[in-house]
């Protein structure tokens, strides 16, 4: 079975936003966390956190679920652009 | 299509009518409780209505959704909805530990605790991106599944479920001790008796109806776990701060909290207490440095004691009291090294100064010495962090529940809807542990004995581990350091800190057995399909008929429970370390070869099955030579830390070496045969054209 060039872009563009969102979250879990020590001092104005601790027990989980969100959207439209969906669903 | 289309979005408006209805059905349950209570029901019997009406709708549930049909059994028909998949996912993630212990790890722990926050969701991002579409697309039944598929033969596939068998059974026996645990506290009954109680519950459910019976019966335990672990914490909100939203507000309360921390450090009254601990550790140093004299020495005076009560006619309990302490003195020089050493432990651990809960890798050294401290903590931080996000995309039972959805586009969105689930009670947690700490540092902190909250005496009571202040210095206020206060208490009691009705707290005791269970349901589910599946009917007996397979799994349903009760009625306390293992174990031995099955064509059998080898291997290595569960037992065997990384972090060592093993063996080996490299790019397309769309292709095998 051979790939058709649109299957193959397909592939290429799943590879480059799973690229791309793993790096959102590695910044947001490990440069963030490598730096946290830096960021106690500072207080968020309006929410009044601390933010180091805000990031590392909301922020960073805010950003996970938005990251899963976009994913699931985007690889159902590239599903469809490329032909490769399973059909209405 | 579109016939099976509109049939699974009619089931989805069905069942959203029925969970509605359920949830409406629950509240008002627990209102009439409420009146109940108000008219005179007693806390004995709320708890025996919670116990029993909950275990018997999960029985329920079961029992309606029985089946014999292989696939409802082993993934629900693949028809859950991404919505409730999500649901069930998460009432299936989030354990006994996640439920009961979570927010007591950040009230001890302060920030270095988020680990876990953090890597108990971040892992969702990994089980999205790389695996969950890409397993609803390969579609068949357990994890090893895939591996023997992928690399070609029962090698793979064996070596995955040794270590499905491994990591889940550990899991298994933390849940079985939850529940016997929650049982018998809230209603009296023997430990023992709570654990077959609860294991009656699972086993109705599970052994019915599989993986179908297992689903919806997590549905129904996420509503009541979540129910149950907002509303203390929102009507503690309430009394603290005037909004019902704890998430938003608690922010304030931890800036007070820290500093009241930082007060602690420098406060007179509470030095006092901690030079009184000092003087204790320091003591019973002393008496182990004169060992074997001191140990005679203590044994005389133990005894002489006791004459001296008698011959001067002392009250009875005094002289009970001393009898006691001649009896419990140890009965050897070195079981007296043990037990003081214990002593030293313990009153070096109470004399130290409190870390400010919101700093970083907070330490109480100073100068060079805490500058190295901080590194390591961080270090620590940080790879705690990658083991358990790893692990979570690694976990069996995870995995599995992502065969059940109707489509691979549905899989993606389910991940999603798990990760919110879970994000709810985890984004709460540290909003539940700070309330509570600024209401011990404001009603119980600095409170004179006489007139502490009703809690602390009845918890005080109920178990010393739990809570317990005793006045060291004798001033007649309660100090910081005079309260040593265990994990599990902060859930359990917050319903009685924020001041709400017994109901409350019974309902908080059946969001804890709801989540112990539903975890405990899809754990022994992972370790009976793995014998069954890929045991028997993948090795043994290739031939046997779908009603004998789903058959036998029943039967090794029953026969894990038991021995896994088994194993918990000898309450083997400290195997409930090795739950951190488990996460560790699962990154190494699964995930370099689940992610590079699918990325990486060239991956092949020799690499594959070397690689989990090697990771599995050497995370096990590196536990059995560093765990004090291990070490105490072994003591030869004990090794220094590599680069002081906790022994729960093994898998930072384990799984890159699985990876690494993988790509080299496979690099030396031949390429996989095309037909390999074929299920590859079937298992990366939702839908490559030309291959039919129902159905699996001829080289699966079905």
């Amino acid at each position: 079975m051979q790939l058709s060039p649109q299957q193959k872009e397909y592939w290429a563009k799943n590879l480059r936003l799973t690229a791309v969102l793993l790096a959102i979250w590695f910044f947001v879990t490990y440069v963030f966390g490598w730096f946290a020590l830096s960021l106690s001092k500072v207080i968020i104005p309006v929410l009044n956190f601390p933010a180091a601790y805000y990031i590392a027990a909301q922020g960073a989980l805010i950003v996970y679920v938005l990251i899963l969100f976009y994913y699931a959207k985007k690889m159902r439209s590239y599903d469809v652009q490329y032909g490769v969906d399973e059909g209405e669903q | 299509m579109s016939a099976q289309v509109s049939s699974n979005r009619a089931f989805f408006q069905q069942l959203k009518k029925y969970y509605t209805w359920y949830t409406g059905g629950f509240f008002a349950f627990v209102i009439a409780l409420a009146i109940l209570e108000q008219m005179g029901l007693t806390r004995q019997w709320i708890g025996y209505i919670f116990l029993f009406a909950t275990i018997g709708l999960y029985a329920g549930i079961g029992i309606m959704s029985r089946t014999s049909d292989a696939a409802e059994y082993y993934v629900a028909g693949r028809r859950v909805p991404a919505l409730f998949n999500g649901m069930a996912t998460g009432a299936d993630w989030m354990s006994a530990a996640s439920f009961i212990g979570m927010a007591g790890g950040l009230y001890l722990q302060g920030f270095d605790g988020l680990a876990f926050i953090m890597g108990w969701t971040g892992g969702y991002c990994l089980v999205a991106l790389f695996l969950a579409p890409y397993l609803r697309k390969f579609g068949q039944f357990t994890i090893p599944d895939f591996l023997g598929a992928r690399y070609e033969g029962n090698a793979a596939r064996a070596i995955g479920v040794f270590a499905a068998i491994l990591c889940s059974f550990v899991y298994v026996i933390a849940q079985i001790y939850g529940v016997g645990l929650i049982t018998s506290r809230f209603t009296g009954v023997d430990f023992t008796v709570g654990v077959f109680l609860g294991l009656a519950g699972i086993l109705v459910c599970s052994f019915l109806g599989g993986m179908r019976a297992v689903t919806w019966t997590q549905v129904a335990q996420y509503i009541i776990l979540i129910v149950a672990y907002m509303i203390p914490v929102v009507w503690l909100s309430v009394k603290q701060t005037g909004v019902p939203v704890p998430q938003l507000v608690y922010g304030g309360q931890l800036q007070k909290v820290d500093a009241k921390d930082r007060a602690f450090r420098t406060d007179p009254k509470e030095i006092e207490v901690r030079d009184i601990f000092k003087a204790r550790a320091a003591e019973a140093k002393a008496r182990i440095d004169a060992l074997p004299k001191s140990w005679e020495d203590g044994k005389a005076a133990a005894a002489k004691k006791v004459e001296d009560l008698k011959t001067a006619n002392a009250p009875v309990a005094d002289i009970r009291a001393a009898e006691k302490a001649l009896a419990d003195y140890p009965a050897s020089p070195d079981a007296a090294k043990v037990a003081w050493q214990r002593q030293v432990t313990g009153n070096t651990a109470r004399s130290a100064p409190p870390l400010p809960m919101a700093e970083p890798f907070a330490t109480n050294k100073t100068g060079e010495a805490g500058e190295k401290e901080r590194d390591v903590k961080r270090l620590n931080f940080l790879t705690l962090i990658f083991c358990l996000m790893v692990g979570t995309a690694a976990l069996p039972h995870i995995l599995m529940r992502y065969y059940t959805t109707p489509s691979v586009n549905e899989a993606r969105v389910s991940v999603f809807w798990s990760l919110f689930f879970i994000f709810l009670l985890y984004f709460t947690a540290p909003a539940l542990a700070v309330l509570v700490k600024f209401d011990v540092y404001t009603n119980v902190v600095g409170q004179s004995f006489a007139n502490l909250p009703a809690w602390v005496g009845a918890w005080q009571k109920v178990d010393p581990t739990l809570l317990s202040i005793v006045d060291i210095n004798k001033d007649g206020i309660v100090q910081l350091a005079e309260m040593s206060i265990g994990q599990d208490i902060i859930v359990l009691a917050t319903p009685e800190i924020a001041g709400l009705p017994y109901v409350i707290s019974g309902l908080v005791a059946a969001g804890g057995l709801a989540a112990a269970l539903s975890t405990a349901d899809g754990l022994l589910l992972t370790i009976a399909n793995a014998l069954s599946h890929d045991v028997y009917y993948k090795m043994v007996n290739p031939n046997a008929s779908t009603q004998r397979r789903v058959t036998i799994s029943k039967i090794l349903l029953l026969v894990v429970a038991l021995i896994a009760a088994w194993v918990t009625s000898l309450k083997p306390g400290d195997i409930l370390f090795l739950v951190g293992a488990a996460f560790s174990l699962a990154a190494s031995a699964f995930f370099p070869a689940l992610v590079l099955g699918v990325f990486w064509k060239r991956a092949n059998r020799a690499g594959a099955v070397a690689g989990m080898f090697v990771g599995l291997g050497i995370c096990m290595y590196y536990m059995l030579r560093t765990y004090p569960f291990f070490t105490n037992m072994w003591p030869e065997w004990k090794m220094a830390l590599w680069f002081d990384i906790a022994p729960i972090s093994s898998g930072i060592f384990g799984m890159p070496a699985g990876l690494l093993t993988i790509i080299v063996v496979s690099l030396l080996t031949k390429a996989p045969s095309q037909q390999i490299q074929e299920f590859v790019d079937h298992v990366r397309y939702p839908n490559i054209k030309g291959s039919p769309r129902e159905g699996a292709p001829a080289y699966m095998g079905h």
